[in-house]
């Protein structure tokens, strides 16, 4: 049917077509001007604003002020800007490049005096009357009370808008690195936490191991010097100095040797089941962020239960992700106290849970925190996700 | 073919399927010891696994029809099917697996950290997998069809309905036990009718296959043809028809064919007398079995054989490595070494597999000429084992080769689906669980629009096309990527958009416009042979005029990570590990 095809050939064709156009519109986002000319000038505002601001979040380095400094000038509209740090020319952009080589030397009475400083032409002193950058404005960057820099304003004729203007933009210049300062102690912070979890190796799992593997040495010595070895080896993962990530894999198997301790102690008291796929083996996890939600099913899930109890792990793939749940059918706990322990105000010794949450968050976000579901005498079931890939994730 | 059998065997792959998904993990056995638990996926199983996964109806059917219809050039397929994973070996199969990135759009953004780039490399994630699944659900319909003369559309709505539906329900997330499985069922049912096949030629008198003869009939054969058919006579012949031919309705009278074109209606049946030449269908060039079994003879019909037959060996062997289903099975390896070990695996399963449908290609022309005269070709592997084999053992026979090929419809159909549907998901819904059901509905839905709206291209040359588009975007990606520093962004980019947009154009026009005649259309139907230098010359032209997007630093972090052995990088090594003894309540 010569017509059916032909309509076909049309149809898929302008699919094709179509289907190109929105995807390089959507690569693309062209921006239609509309508004006054006010307007106008404030979105362009907004919008180098916006361009500098992530930038400026990574803190002051020669590349970031590079690329940032572009932004800055096309604000102020200036013929020339310099970004310096410490006695460092960090970025020189726009006319009059010969004179990057004073910046330095301007900037130095305005950092010390703290405030904002005029360079008067003569300072500067240059002879060609046509250059652009013959005074300037310099303003001190000023966070948490240090001077970490300053920025510099070039102009042929310093006016008092423009000191306005350049004292504006160095206050939101500030907030901005203020704000790359607090990330930079969030991110510390974390890694105190993750330092101390792993020093964090529980004295009761310690001395209740090492009294269970005494009490082999003489009925089972093979046993007492396996579950030795088993502790050495749990005892070397757990305290190693680097790496924030692992793999899947490697946490399992640290799973694995907890769990065996743990059966010497309770024997048939304990049954564990793992039921893991092999494909999600490699994927990097976070460094022991199985072991605590573990720990948490022994001691507060089986501990207290006078039957035999029974801990499920499971690994599967699901896509892009990575599902793991932790189930035991112990005594359960209260949804209220599982929500205080993930908001880090429970009291007690039970940090593991909430610590192990916000670590995941702080590395996926938001969507990618512990999922507890549990009732008095229902059991626990902790579920983790972690996406397969993520940039900058890798195991070490 | 007995429906009743067809069916039972159609409805035993597809139960199964359904169950292993639902209780695939339950599968990987539960065990208190995880050091058995990481072992148990042998590099044999894993093997078995990727041939399960990657041997699909291309591979099951499409390959025995063409060499069946066009001569032994088209071995350029299996080869290059094959061989694919030898350069997937030696160039890219170790540095991915070290990058930590899971699929192609993943290797983009870690190795160029470019947004853009990897939203595009998802997008042809996308398009790659549809041109891989529409072949797969026409070659469902087709065998359907075979089968129990349902429509040609319903088989494609069945396959594509289990397939969406498990992958949608949470099930089937590629369980290698369950692939290693339909690997041993696809190839028992190839090998086992195979045999028989063998036999049936022996007990035939052993007719030559390369003899100077174009195929003729053995014995008083009677054609039923399923579809309208104009076919070309060579040699008059008189044949008993009943039904339409050439527009006038006859009931069992003879008739004389004289040479040139005729048309035959569907439901038509013709007997032909032993010894008549076989009129092939229209396109289709009767060969001798000489020409046939001489290369680059063109056998069949087929114009620039020598350019056709580097095209399809460049598209099979540089976009094994671009396949969305196939990088993921490296993962399951527990180090290199075993990956390595499983590659060599892998060919050795995959050239055992690839002797099969060349066989039945082979004998299908002497056993079952009138597949030449309707043009299913296809459906060799199929209708073979009836044809040679009377009564109840063709039937069972026929069975198992029907339940084989839905197996690889199946198996290769959710493995795509599922890598598409995680793409998808993670970079256009941003990622949740409802986003990855919706993702599989987008994976499965326009495969089937378009598997049901088109039908002109054998099974093995549509698959051939998702691979020139692999090809001519992921190869240069992936080698450049990896093995070049001075690859930038905009180069991986604007490669991407011109090698992959070129292949997906070409492959959008033939697949609608149907086979051609000429240069233009040769170029167009084998377009790997120009895209991959395209792409190839695109991006590092491009990389060279952006030189300064350049970072050093994190071309050098992200190459040492790819390349820097996992021995130098792991840390001390293990302690001893203990002896186990058996112990009580343990």
């Amino acid at each position: 049917m010569p017509t059916m095809k032909s309509v076909i050939t049309v149809v898929s064709v302008t699919l094709v077509i179509a289907g190109a156009a929105a995807a390089l519109f959507w690569l693309v986002r062209g921006r239609r001007a509309f508004g006054t000319p006010v307007e106008r000038a404030a979105f362009a505002a907004l919008h180098e604003a916006s361009l500098a601001a992530p930038l400026l979040r990574d803190g002051l380095t020669p590349e970031s002020a590079r690329k940032a400094a572009r932004h800055l000038r096309a604000l102020l509209a200036a013929p020339a800007l310099a970004l310096v740090a410490g006695d460092e020319l960090l970025a020189w952009d726009g006319a009059g490049r010969r004179h990057a080589a004073q910046a330095v030397a301007h900037t130095r009475d305005a950092m010390e005096a703290g405030r904002p400083w005029l360079v008067p032409a003569d300072e500067i002193g240059c002879a060609d009357l046509d250059c652009p950058v013959r005074s300037a404005v310099v303003v001190p960057l000023v966070v948490d009370g240090l001077v970490v820099g300053a920025l510099t304003v070039y102009a042929r004729q310093v006016s008092a808008g423009l000191v306005r203007a350049a004292g504006e933009v160095a206050h939101w210049v500030i907030a901005q690195l203020e704000l790359a300062e607090l990330d930079r102690s969030r991110t510390r912070m974390v890694e105190a936490e993750l330092r101390a979890l792993r020093a964090q190796i529980s004295p009761h799992f310690v001395y209740n191991s090492l009294t269970a593997i005494a009490s082999f040495v003489r009925t089972d010595p093979a046993r007492a010097r396996e579950l030795l070895l088993e502790f050495a080896e749990l005892t070397r993962y757990s305290l190693r100095k680097h790496g924030e990530f692992s793999t899947l894999a490697e946490e399992l198997r640290s799973v694995d040797r907890y769990l065996r301790l743990e059966r010497a102690r309770f024997g048939a008291r304990l049954r564990v089941d793992l039921l893991i796929a092999p494909e999600v083996l490699p994927v990097a996890v976070p460094f022991l962020c199985l072991q605590p939600i573990v720990e948490n099913a022994v001691r507060h899930g089986l501990g207290p239960k006078a039957a035999p109890g029974l801990i499920t792990i499971r690994a599967e793939d699901a896509g892009a992700e990575c599902r793991i749940s932790v189930e035991d059918d112990g005594v359960g706990m209260d949804p209220e106290e599982v929500r205080l322990q993930l908001a880090g105000e429970a009291e007690g010794d039970s940090l593991g849970l909430g610590n192990v949450d916000e670590r995941l968050r702080a590395v996926y976000g938001d969507d990618y925190g512990l999922v507890v579901e549990t009732a008095p005498g229902a059991g626990t079931k902790v579920n983790v996700r972690v996406p397969k890939y993520r940039n900058g994730v890798h195991a070490t | 073919m007995n429906p009743g059998l067809g069916l039972a065997a159609l409805a035993v792959v597809v139960t199964a399927t359904i169950a292993f998904g639902v209780y695939g993990l339950r599968l990987s056995r539960g065990t208190s010891d995880f050091y058995v638990a990481s072992r148990e996926v042998s590099p044999l199983w894993n093997a078995a696994a990727i041939g399960g996964e990657y041997l699909s109806a291309a591979s099951f059917l499409g390959v025995a029809g063409l060499v069946m219809a066009y001569g032994v050039d088209m071995l350029a397929y299996p080869v290059g099917y094959t061989a694919g994973y030898l350069v997937l070996l030696l160039l890219v199969a170790a540095p991915l697996r070290r990058s930590g990135a899971y699929t192609l759009p993943d290797f983009a953004e870690e190795r160029l950290g470019s947004l853009a780039v990897r939203r595009v490399a998802a997008v042809l994630v996308a398009v790659i997998a549809w041109l891989y699944l529409v072949p797969q659900l026409q070659g469902a319909g087709l065998t359907l069809e075979t089968v129990t003369g349902a429509p040609r559309w319903a088989g494609a709505v069945v396959v594509a309905v289990v397939v969406v539906g498990v992958a949608a329900a949470g099930g089937m997330r590629s369980v290698t036990l369950v692939q290693g499985f339909q690997f041993w069922l696809k190839l028992t049912a190839i090998a086992v009718p195979a045999v028989f096949l063998v036999l049936a030629w022996r007990s035939a008198g052993a007719p030559a296959l390369t003899g100077p003869d174009v195929p003729r009939f053995g014995r008083t054969t009677v054609v039923t043809l399923q579809d309208p058919v104009r076919f070309d006579v060579t040699a008059p012949v008189t044949v008993t028809a009943t039904g339409t031919v050439d527009g006038r309705p006859y009931t069992g009278r003879e008739l004389t064919l004289g040479d040139g074109k005729h048309t035959a209606a569907g439901g038509t049946a013709l007997t032909f007398p032993p010894g008549a030449a076989v009129p092939h269908r229209d396109g289709l060039r009767p060969a001798s079995g000489a020409s046939w079994s001489s290369p680059l003879s063109g056998a069949g019909g087929r114009a620039h054989p020598l350019y056709a037959l580097y095209s399809i060996l460049l598209a099979t062997l540089l976009g094994t490595m671009g396949l969305p289903h196939v990088l993921v099975r490296f993962y399951t390896n527990p180090d290199g070494r075993a990956a390595r070990r499983t590659t060599v695996l892998v060919l050795v399963l995959l050239s055992a597999f690839y002797l099969l449908p060349t066989l039945y290609g082979a004998l299908g022309r002497v056993l079952a000429p009138q597949l030449l005269l309707t043009g299913q070709t296809d459906t060799a592997v199929l209708v073979l084992p009836q044809l040679t084999q009377a009564g109840e053992g063709g039937r069972l026979l026929a069975a198992l080769a029907t339940a084989g090929a839905f197996a690889a419809f199946v198996s290769t159909a959710s493995g795509l689906t599922v890598s598409v549907a995680g793409v998808v998901s993670q970079d256009l819904l941003r990622g949740s669980t409802k986003g990855f059901r919706w993702a599989s509905l987008a994976a499965g839905v326009p495969p089937l629009v378009m598997a049901t709206a088109t039908h002109g291209l054998p099974v093995a040359d549509a698959i051939g096309l998702a691979f020139a588009v692999a090809a001519s975007s992921f190869c240069p990606l992936l080698v450049l990527g990896i093995w070049w520093r001075g690859l930038t962004d905009l180069g991986a980019l604007l490669g991407l958009v011109a090698g992959g947009g070129l292949a997906a154009v070409a492959v959008v026009l033939t697949s609608v416009r149907g086979a051609g005649r000429g240069w233009s259309a040769a170029l167009l139907e084998q377009p790997a042979a120009w895209t991959v230098p395209v792409a190839f010359a695109v991006m590092v032209a491009v990389s060279l005029l952006t030189r300064h997007r350049l970072s050093p630093p994190a071309v050098d972090r992200v190459m040492l990570r790819m390349h820097l052995p996992e021995e130098v990088v792991t840390g001390p090594p293990p302690l001893p590990t203990p002896r186990r003894t058996p112990t009580p309540g343990g």
